[in-house]
């Protein structure tokens, strides 16, 4: 400890202070950077209704009602589709924590596909809704990506970013990011409008739409998107950008100016 | 430029004695300045051997230079200039402009740190003090200026010649003028252009994403659809300026939500058609929160209520955003009974 | 620096070659007495005396990659269709300038490159003068006679912030258009004119077919040209002045202490050049910026969140966010004070800082060259100033960011726009409240120093048990260093009658600064620096204890 305090009025020891906190500052961003997060999806066969029910009766009907037909804690769930519960289930939102809070994140998800299956089914049966998508409906063949890429501006990126890393919405609310996000949840996101995001049916948003938005956003923001001038910086824009230059530029220079500036070692005084 | 602009030369002879930093210890007083401490040398001043290191470690720097540029040069003629690489920690990333750019900041990198090292530790580290002078010039200087000033305004006899003073000055005040009246061909005057879009009555709405017109059926309650007046083209020369105010957000509300009166009957069975420019500075506000029936600027954060007419709920916005009325042409398709009834977009000063 | 030529002995009879080019070019231009004032001058050395260099180099970096990027930009609005080589946007119509600038980052080889060394560099060169100026701010070296240079330095950066809107908007990209939205809209919020101002910037209504030209030549022109000018008049005036030192032993205000131009100053600054060109070049190998490939071209009826400018421009975006909805419609119309209230605070903003040293000067009434700089505790009341500024920029800064903090620290953005409200007008207060105690608490630590010398950490057991810390009287050169600064004594306002009997009239302009002077000199906002008298009593009568 004497060591340390007394080198604290070293002049470098400004120095040492600098880069520890920039060391920091780089850690802190690791830990508040986004994080990827992939999906298994494996499609499985429907199962009856029966065992849906079953599911629904045990984790569902607490808020839903029985019968899907809601209650304080919950919407109805007579009419939102196979696709609403597929989304919903599937990328971990529902069963949800507590109907508190401002929205529904997405997290762990708690029941296997087949039985995500079950259950979707069983919804349907209470009322039309939208279907799950088919593979070849979010799937990547014979989409068009610069189409996608302007429909994702016109209809996406107001909420989403320009490549879905999200934003603010009011009250704390706020639109996900849609990294690592599975085509198909997108493809049903966009269908059925979860919580506090806005539908785009096919009457709008045609099938071939949908699949054009799901294959720009594979390309800018996938596994294997190229960002080819170097570290994205969360893909935030301009306020990124200003810290990172402020840092990590300023920074190094200041960094160099002290080197500069200092004096060099003297001989003697040993 | 001659020697007599240069302060240096005519110094003020009072501030000639405070020739630096000759420190007197003081014994009457502990505070005084006890001058320049003495030079202590640094260990390439009395070590040979050790400013041989230096040498050596700047020409190493000065050769890293060197081979960097020439890393550079490769690097240009050789990557393909789509080629991506993996980069940990970075991520993919073009080849080309990670080696250039780290090739070319190596190169002058190093280049300033051997310049900077040879400084520290191989040029004179002997600390000078060279005198300051006043920045003010001399009374002696300062009168004759003041002198010469007079002597030459006199002269000019423009004192006593009062017509030319004053005319001179009128001319000199006027001539800018025709500069000002040149910039009037920057733009047309405004006229009634931000009054007016080109939604008028039995235009269709046609939905952007599939470019077809739309039809009541079409919009689902929960759903966001953005739709431009029928006729208008993305190839279009006026496209932007017209779409910059023309573009229309489409939500479809349960009528009984609506507590609006005018909304309620501008709408068609609950589709309302509002404009997606906002009102505070003109960002295409979209976020559409389909549970509150709030909307949202990404800009900022004015927040209407589009269920009670659009009005401002939060944020700088200082007016609800115009609704364009609505209907069914006699084939089933959405159309504009009218163009908006106020200007769309921010407000201005004719605005009223 | 010795050349093969200086190696010819003179005795040869003719001169050597470099020396014999001086010689014909002080004859026509005056060389040698030029160098005669400037090739020894000195420099002290201090990182932050560097702070400048970093600017100046990376404005000279921007010119140089500017320079490049005119050579395959195009200015112009009209739609093409692109064919180029990214994917994602193959097909789509998009401007010239858009295209160009796909074109510069995708197919030209090192375009790229280029283009983020610009950017870079200009963020860069914007932080580093913001730097510069609270360094010279906090120091007190734009008292006289620098009060100019502040001035320039000061345009140079409200210019600068203009250059880098016009050249971030230059692409034509959804973020920039959205920018140039905003100013459209600012600029109509303008009472009785707005609406002819906006119409004669882009040529008719927005966003027409011009902006891009007209912000094209304002950003490599016009705009450079004018700040080329002030910096060269800047380091002209750093040259006559000659720079500022701290005290120490041996620096007066008659003099200063450094090292040489030439050589040692020549080689350090001339290769910090390389330094910051360097690290600059580098920081553009390895991080991204603006991607407008990602954002897309503009069009006004899109958006994307998070829509912020250039981090010099963030601290206007706060303001507009924060503010109310305010619009007042009377006898046919609009005064639109939600946006027009935010466009006069942001010029005031700025000129709040501009104008400080002059409001200092007056009220201290000193009319000597300050030479010296301050330690930043050493004047409590301008330190507390300066960073209840600070604070205000940088609350700013947060509400320009609203969206942002919302999302990556799960706030409600309508809660982080109240915060900003109410930290527009409390933060700056808070602010000066604490530094000045600050200032003041380490004033009187020097005090304590300089009196009972240095804590040494070594605590020693008397005979009677007591247990003392040893403290070690500081040397001749700290004493002097800690003492050196000059204290002004508050202004009183003079006797209210003449030596005739006579009674003066007391105008409120020297009220108000009676006023301003106790508050920045009374015993509330500084403590005294320990006099030579004090010093002796301590030392001589008891000890070290």
């Amino acid at each position: 400890m004497k060591k340390l305090s007394a080198r604290r009025r070293h002049p470098l020891a400004a120095v040492v202070v600098l880069l520890l906190a920039l060391a920091a500052t780089g850690g802190l961003y690791a830990a508040f950077a986004p994080a990827g997060k992939a999906q298994a999806d494996d499609s499985a066969q429907s199962l009856t209704i029966k065992e849906g029910k079953k599911l629904y009766e045990v984790g569902c009907a607490s808020c839903h009602g029985t019968g899907g037909q809601g209650s304080s804690d919950g919407p109805s769930l007579v009419g939102v589709g196979a696709a609403a519960v597929d989304f919903q289930v599937g990328t971990g939102r529902m069963p949800a924590a507590t109907s508190q809070g401002a929205q529904v994140p997405r997290k762990k998800v708690v029941y296997n596909q087949t039985q995500i299956d079950q259950l979707a089914t069983y919804i349907a049966s209470l009322g039309a809704g939208p279907n799950v998508p088919t593979k070849e409906q979010y799937g990547p063949g014979g989409a068009d990506i610069a189409k996608g890429g302007e429909l994702f501006r016109t209809n996406c990126a107001q909420c989403h970013n320009f490549t879905g890393k999200g934003g603010a919405l009011t009250k704390g609310k706020f639109a996900p990011s849609l990294e690592g996000v599975a085509p198909k949840h997108i493809y049903e996101a966009m269908q059925t409008g979860p919580q506090n995001m806005p539908s785009f049916p096919d009457t709008t948003l045609s099938s071939k739409n949908k699949k054009d938005i799901i294959a720009y956003l594979n390309a800018v923001n996938g596994d294997k998107t190229e960002n080819p001038g170097g570290l994205e910086l969360g893909g935030l824009g301009p306020v990124s950008e200003g810290l990172f230059a402020w840092i990590f530029g300023l920074g190094a220079l200041i960094t160099v100016a002290v080197w500069v500036a200092a004096r060099t070692a003297k001989a003697k005084k040993s | 430029m001659s020697s007599q602009d240069i302060p240096e030369e005519n110094l003020p002879a009072e501030q000639d004695h405070a020739h630096g930093a000759v420190g007197v210890a003081d014994e009457e007083n502990p505070f005084a300045d006890p001058g320049l401490p003495p030079h202590e040398h640094r260990i390439q001043d009395i070590d040979e051997r050790a400013a041989r290191r230096s040498e050596r470690m700047v020409a190493l720097l000065f050769t890293v230079s060197m081979l960097a540029t020439i890393a550079f040069i490769a690097a240009y003629l050789v990557i393909p200039n789509d080629k991506s690489i993996f980069v940990f920690p970075i991520g993919h990333l073009s080849a080309m402009n990670f080696t250039l750019g780290l090739t070319l900041g190596v190169a002058l990198f190093c280049i300033g740190a051997g310049a900077v090292h040879w400084a520290r530790t191989l040029m004179s580290d002997v600390e000078v003090a060279d005198d300051r002078h006043a920045i003010a010039a001399s009374p002696e200087v300062r009168a004759k200026v003041h002198e010469d000033f007079r002597q030459g305004a006199k002269e000019s006899a423009l004192g006593r010649r009062g017509l030319i003073r004053t005319t001179m000055f009128g001319a000199l005040a006027l001539v800018p003028l025709s500069g000002v009246m040149l910039l009037g061909g920057l733009g047309p005057a405004p006229g009634t252009k931000l009054r007016h879009t080109m939604w008028a009555k039995g235009k269709r709405l046609v939905n952007m994403n599939t470019n077809q017109p739309l039809r009541p059926e079409d919009v689902a309650v929960g759903s966001l659809t953005f739709a431009m007046p029928d006729g208008l083209q993305e190839t279009d020369e006026e496209f932007q300026t017209e779409i910059a105010k023309a573009a229309l957000m489409i939500v479809r509300l349960q009528p009984d939500n609506i507590k609006d009166k005018r909304e309620l009957d501008w709408s068609h069975e609950g589709i309302v058609a509002f404009s997606k420019i906002c009102t505070h500075v003109g960002c295409p506000i979209s976020l559409y929160e389909q549970q509150t029936h709030h909307v949202l600027c990404p800009c900022h954060q004015s927040t209407f209520d589009l269920s009670d007419g659009a009005r401002v709920i939060f944020g700088p916005a200082g007016h609800a955003l115009p609704q364009l009325h609505i209907g069914v042409d006699s084939e089933g398709y959405l159309q504009a009974l009218g163009d908006f009834e106020e200007p769309v977009g921010p407000a201005f000063w004719e605005r009223g | 620096m010795s050349t093969a030529a200086n190696e010819t002995p003179r005795s040869r009879g003719k001169a050597p070659a470099g020396e014999r080019i001086a010689d014909w070019a002080d004859g026509r231009l005056g060389i040698y007495s030029l160098a005669k004032a400037n090739m020894r001058k000195i420099f002290p050395d201090h990182w932050s005396f560097m702070l400048g260099e970093v600017c100046m180099y990376s404005f000279i970096i921007i010119i140089l990659t500017g320079v490049y990027l005119t050579l395959f930009f195009h200015p112009s609005m009209n739609e093409v269709q692109y064919h180029g080589s990214y994917v994602p946007l193959q097909g789509q119509l998009m401007s010239e300038a858009f295209n160009s600038t796909l074109h510069i980052s995708f197919d030209v080889r090192g375009g790229l490159l280029m283009r983020q060394i610009h950017h870079w560099a200009a963020l860069i060169f914007l932080a580093g003068m913001f730097a510069h100026m609270m360094r010279v701010f906090f120091t007190g070296a734009f008292r006289k006679p620098r009060e100019v240079n502040w001035l320039f330095g000061f345009l140079l950066f409200v210019l600068g912030m203009f250059t880098g809107f016009t050249g971030y908007s230059l692409p034509d990209d959804l973020l920039s258009g959205t920018g140039v939205r905003f100013m459209e809209g600012a600029i109509l919020s303008v009472p009785i004119v707005g609406t002819y101002l906006s119409f004669f910037l882009f040529g008719g209504e927005f966003p027409g077919h011009d902006f891009v030209a007209r912000f094209y030549s304002i950003h490599i022109l016009l705009l450079p040209g004018i700040m080329l000018g002030l910096m060269v008049g800047h380091l002209i005036l750093v040259f006559y002045h000659k720079h500022t030192q701290f005290a120490g032993p041996g620096k007066t205000e008659k003099n200063v202490v450094g090292m040489p131009l030439l050589p040692v100053y020549m080689a350090k600054a001339g290769g910090f050049f390389f330094l910051v060109f360097g690290v600059i070049a580098a920081i553009a190998a390895v991080a991204q910026i603006n991607p407008i490939w990602a954002m897309g071209p503009y069009r006004p009826d899109q958006v994307s969140t998070g829509a912020q400018p250039d981090w010099y421009m963030g601290f206007s975006e706060g303001l507009i966010r924060f503010m109310p909805g305010w619009e007042i419609n009377l006898w046919g119309h609009t005064l639109v004070l939600g946006v027009f209230i935010p466009l006069v605070i942001f010029p005031l903003v700025l000129v709040a800082i501009a104008v400080y040293p002059f409001i200092e000067s007056w009220v201290t009434g000193d009319k000597s060259e300050h030479h010296i700089l301050d330690r930043p505790r050493n004047a409590p009341t301008r330190t507390g100033l300066g960073v209840a500024w600070m604070t205000l920029y940088l609350t700013l800064l947060v509400g320009g960011g609203n969206d942002l903090w919302a999302t990556h620290f799960h706030l409600s953005i309508n809660a982080v726009t109240w915060f900003v409200r109410i930290a527009f007008f409390v933060g700056p207060v808070l602010a000066f409240i604490v530094t000045k105690r600050i200032c003041l608490g380490l004033q009187r630590r020097d005090r304590e120093k300089v009196l009972h010398g240095r804590e040494t950490g070594i605590i020693k057991r008397l005979p009677h048990g007591e247990f003392i810390e040893v403290h070690e009287p500081l040397s001749q050169e700290q004493l002097h260093t800690l003492t050196a600064h000059h204290q002004y004594e508050p202004a009183e306002i003079g006797p209210v009658v003449d030596e005739n009997g006579v009674e003066r009239k007391v105008g409120t302009s020297e009220k108000l600064r009676a006023k301003l002077s106790s508050a920045y000199y009374s015993e509330d906002s500084q403590i005294p620096k320990p006099t030579v008298d004090e010093y002796k009593e301590i030392t001589s009568g008891h000890g070290h204890h």
